[in-house]
């Protein structure tokens, strides 16, 4: 019996672009990483996908937007996960998608840790989380740095 | 008290106090078999038995998991409290998993009084994860008044889930096969709800015919048409399994069934805790490995290597020779 426990990671889209390819295709690499992933799909509101956070008691959250309304809706996904305990302190939050330079800084001033853009590898996000998860595990603070 | 005792305590009592950030971070332990888990399960065990556990199965792409968000809405509707578990398989080779159930029941996340968990099944073949039994037993003793679990995509044999339930409901689907498939044994037997999904396809008469043909009048079990998509014929599934517990209870059945459950739990923990006590060492582990290969070559057979594994418990390791 191994009380090993796999990395939880939600893989979340708020927002109302369709556009999932990216948030399937590095849910599929974090579970070939050995990751369990949490997929909600598409059109997620930030309740929703708060609420789902809480319930699997993730260790990792990632969102993918395509829509270029991260700086309207991540606040609101911060604040939906905050309300329910979920912090940025303990679990990951990281973002992929069409995010410009400028819009960066705010959200890690919001708690995102990484921001993975167009050209990012599945490679460098699966060893980006893996890192996150063996500094946790070894019982520092995870600093989430690469 | 030590530090384990004292944080299974604390997550308890925030639990019974609705903490649902409390709830989900007990299920956590629970599946993980964590020591916190298990502490916490024997102090909420007492507070178990209360909630209806009933057992959603069938094959892959059947409409399990809208089924089970339709009738988990029946339920509220009906004003009780509901629990889900969904099972969805790890990899058996990177033991990674996608879970992917609550796509299928999104409309769920906006109510307080559902909690819907993911569980991936970690190497368990049955069609649930080894805790996915304790898993529902947390959310009955959180109060949630009905518990649906969803398994993996089940074929013939994945049985597990008629343990684990009170009630089990079988999804089938029109134009899955002959009349032979439904006669098998396995799932077919475990069934007390039949149920047709996706009723609005042809063929659905030809299979409702053959199910009432393999299920003998006195058994009482329903064969039931939905189409979960559209909500179609949820109502109906809900009445019927409420129907089966009720059975369950006047006829007594329900004292045998809890016995037999109990009787299962404890021989399957014992099994475990065994094997861990085992493995648990160094020496243990170096004693397996030892075994594993004079099997893999052929010196040992893997039932006399499970013998020496046994009888070494303790000892030095053994002689592979």
């Amino acid at each position: 019996m191994t009380n090993e426990r796999p990395t939880r990671v939600l893989i979340a889209k708020p927002g109302l672009d369709g556009h999932e390819r990216g948030a399937k295709i590095v849910a599929r690499a974090l579970r070939d990483a050995g990751m369990e992933v949490i997929y909600t799909g598409i059109r997620q509101t930030p309740e929703m996908i708060a609420e789902a956070a809480l319930q699997e008691d993730v260790d990792v959250v990632g969102l993918s937007i395509l829509s270029g309304a991260h700086a309207e809706l991540f606040p609101r996904v911060v604040a939906a996960l905050k309300e329910r305990g979920v912090v940025p302190e303990e679990v990951l939050f990281f973002a992929g998608g069409i995010i410009p330079d400028e819009d960066i800084p705010a959200l890690k001033e919001l708690g995102f840790r990484e921001i993975f853009r167009p050209g990012a590898s599945t490679r460098d996000i699966v060893e980006y989380v893996r890192q996150w998860a063996a500094e946790r595990a070894s019982g520092g603070e995870a600093t989430g740095k690469p | 008290m030590t530090a384990t005792a004292a944080e299974a305590e604390e997550l308890v009592s925030r639990l019974l106090g609705g903490d649902r950030r409390a709830l989900a971070r007990a299920l956590t332990f629970v599946e993980n078999g964590d020591p916190v888990g298990r502490q916490a399960l024997s102090l909420l065990y007492p507070k178990t038995g209360r909630a209806q556990i009933a057992g959603i199965t069938g094959g892959s792409g059947t409409g399990k998991s809208t089924l089970t968000g339709q009738l988990a809405k029946e339920y509220r509707r009906r004003g009780r409290s509901v629990g889900v578990v969904a099972v969805d398989p790890s990899s058996p080779f990177s033991h990674g998993a996608l879970l992917g159930d609550r796509i299928r029941m999104q409309e769920l996340t906006a109510d307080r009084d559902v909690f819907v968990r993911s569980m991936a099944t970690r190497g368990e073949l049955g069609g649930l994860a080894a805790t996915t039994g304790d898993v529902a037993a947390v959310l009955d003793a959180a109060g949630k008044q009905v518990v649906l679990i969803e398994t993996v995509g089940a074929g013939q044999d994945e049985v597990e889930v008629a343990s684990a339930a009170d009630t089990t409901v079988v999804v089938l689907t029109p134009g899955g096969g002959d009349g032979v498939q439904a006669m098998k044994a396995g799932i077919m037997e475990i069934a007390d709800v039949l149920v047709i999904n996706k009723a609005d396809l042809a063929g659905v008469d030809a299979l409702a015919a053959q199910l009432t043909a393999i299920t003998p009048r006195d058994t009482h079990v329903p064969v039931i048409r939905t189409v979960a998509t559209r909500n179609e014929g949820t109502a109906e599934l809900a009445d019927a399994i409420d129907a089966h517990r009720q059975r369950l209870e006047s006829s007594g059945e329900r004292e045998r069934v809890a016995l037999d459950r109990a009787r299962r739990q404890v021989l399957a923990q014992a099994r475990l805790q065994l094997l861990a006590g085992l493995l648990d060492s160094e020496s243990g582990r170096a004693r397996l490995d030892q075994l594993v290969k004079a099997v893999a070559a052929r010196e040992l057979d893997p039932y006399t290597a499970a013998q020496r594994l046994l009888d070494s418990a303790g000892g030095e390791p053994a002689s592979t020779t």
